[in-house]
């Protein structure tokens, strides 16, 4: 109950005294769907700099990383964003996983560690966030509980969602199929790593900055 | 110390009826489920958790694989009535119906990782895989 009353009494204050700029922006999702690819062709693009490391190991991003003040610009407006990289969401860790992935033992062990905390932070986070992307790896199946959660989870707490279907550059990537499992949500097919369709992809973030 | 939650010798699933969970807090539900998936469990749970219970599960889960030798996690999965097609009175229907007894037509499916290996979900059906 007190959490409830924190919460709207939070927002309340948020919409009084905030302006719609320097949003609190989350990238939510499962392991390796690419948010912090994402967040770094973000952050490349407006400031030069990356959010965060990325590797083909799930869980590479295992602390919620921060990228303050991101001036993005488009069709001649401009808005100032607050980038927040979250670990992916995961059911389940096992660190015989990363074992397969060449990691040694103890390194794996204490990868899983961290990897348990960060889940636990980012979900922590949700409270924070102004807007949220989830990013979902485009080919695989969109039906997951994980990803039904985050959204679920978004929707409860009144959170704007942009799904952006990331890995569209794969051959088995269906974009088609991540509307057809969200259907009210707007979905826009990207590749971070190759950069395509991000333009549609900055429109559709101004859309959301807007339902903030 | 940590626990450990010993071998498996059977597949065992655990019927709870939206009844039985209903009053229950979401701290109470949550140790419920874990309690009985840490006895590698296969919980099947009349009606479905909120989103803030699931965010709730999914961390005690990640809390209970810090501390729990050989506990790796739960599967979990929900199926419910496909109401996509539907008309706006069966939808107006059923959002009532939620609202005066709670999500029970749902089916929500939570067990050890180490028992469940993957969870196929489509909108009308649920595939376990077992290890």
């Amino acid at each position: 109950m007190l959490k409830i009353l924190k919460r709207f009494s939070s927002r309340i204050w948020k919409s009084i005294f905030r302006k719609r700029d320097n949003l609190r922006i989350g990238f939510y999702g499962p392991p390796n769907a690419g948010k912090t690819s994402l967040a770094n062709r973000i952050c490349k693009d407006w400031t030069g700099e990356e959010i965060g490391k990325v590797s083909g190991i799930p869980h590479e991003t295992r602390n919620v990383q921060i990228k303050e003040q991101v001036k993005i610009e488009y069709k001649g407006k401009t808005m100032t964003f607050r980038m927040v990289d979250t670990p992916g969401i995961a059911t389940k860790i096992d660190y015989e996983n990363f074992l397969k992935h060449g990691l040694k033992k103890n390194i794996a062990k204490k990868r899983a560690r961290e990897a348990t905390q960060g889940i636990i932070e980012a979900i922590q986070w949700l409270d924070d966030m102004d807007a949220v992307i989830v990013v979902l790896d485009a080919s695989e199946n969109p039906y997951s509980q994980v990803n039904i959660t985050i959204i679920g989870n978004l929707v409860a707490r009144k959170i704007p969602v942009l799904i952006a279907a990331n890995k569209i550059d794969l051959k088995h990537a269906d974009v088609k199929k991540v509307e057809g499992a969200f259907p009210e949500y707007e979905v826009v097919g990207i590749s971070a790593r190759d950069g395509k369709n991000m333009d549609d992809f900055y429109k559709s973030l101004f859309a959301l900055a807007k339902r903030v | 110390m940590k626990k450990s939650i010993g071998k498996i010798k059977g597949l065992s699933l655990h019927v709870i009826p939206f009844s039985e969970v209903q009053s229950l807090g979401i701290a109470e539900r949550v140790k419920k489920i874990l309690n009985l998936v840490l006895g590698n469990k296969i919980v099947i749970l009349h009606g479905r958790l909120r989103p803030e219970e699931e965010a709730r599960l999914i961390e005690d889960t990640m809390a209970l694989v810090d501390h729990v030798k050989s506990f790796k996690g739960i599967e979990l999965a929900v199926i419910e009535p496909d109401l996509r097609e539907r008309g706006v009175f069966v939808k107006m229907r059923y959002g009532m119906a939620k609202r005066l007894v709670g999500d029970n037509s749902a089916l929500t499916v939570i067990g050890p990782a180490s028992v469940i290996k993957d969870i196929k979900r489509d909108p009308k059906k649920l595939e376990l895989w077992l290890s």
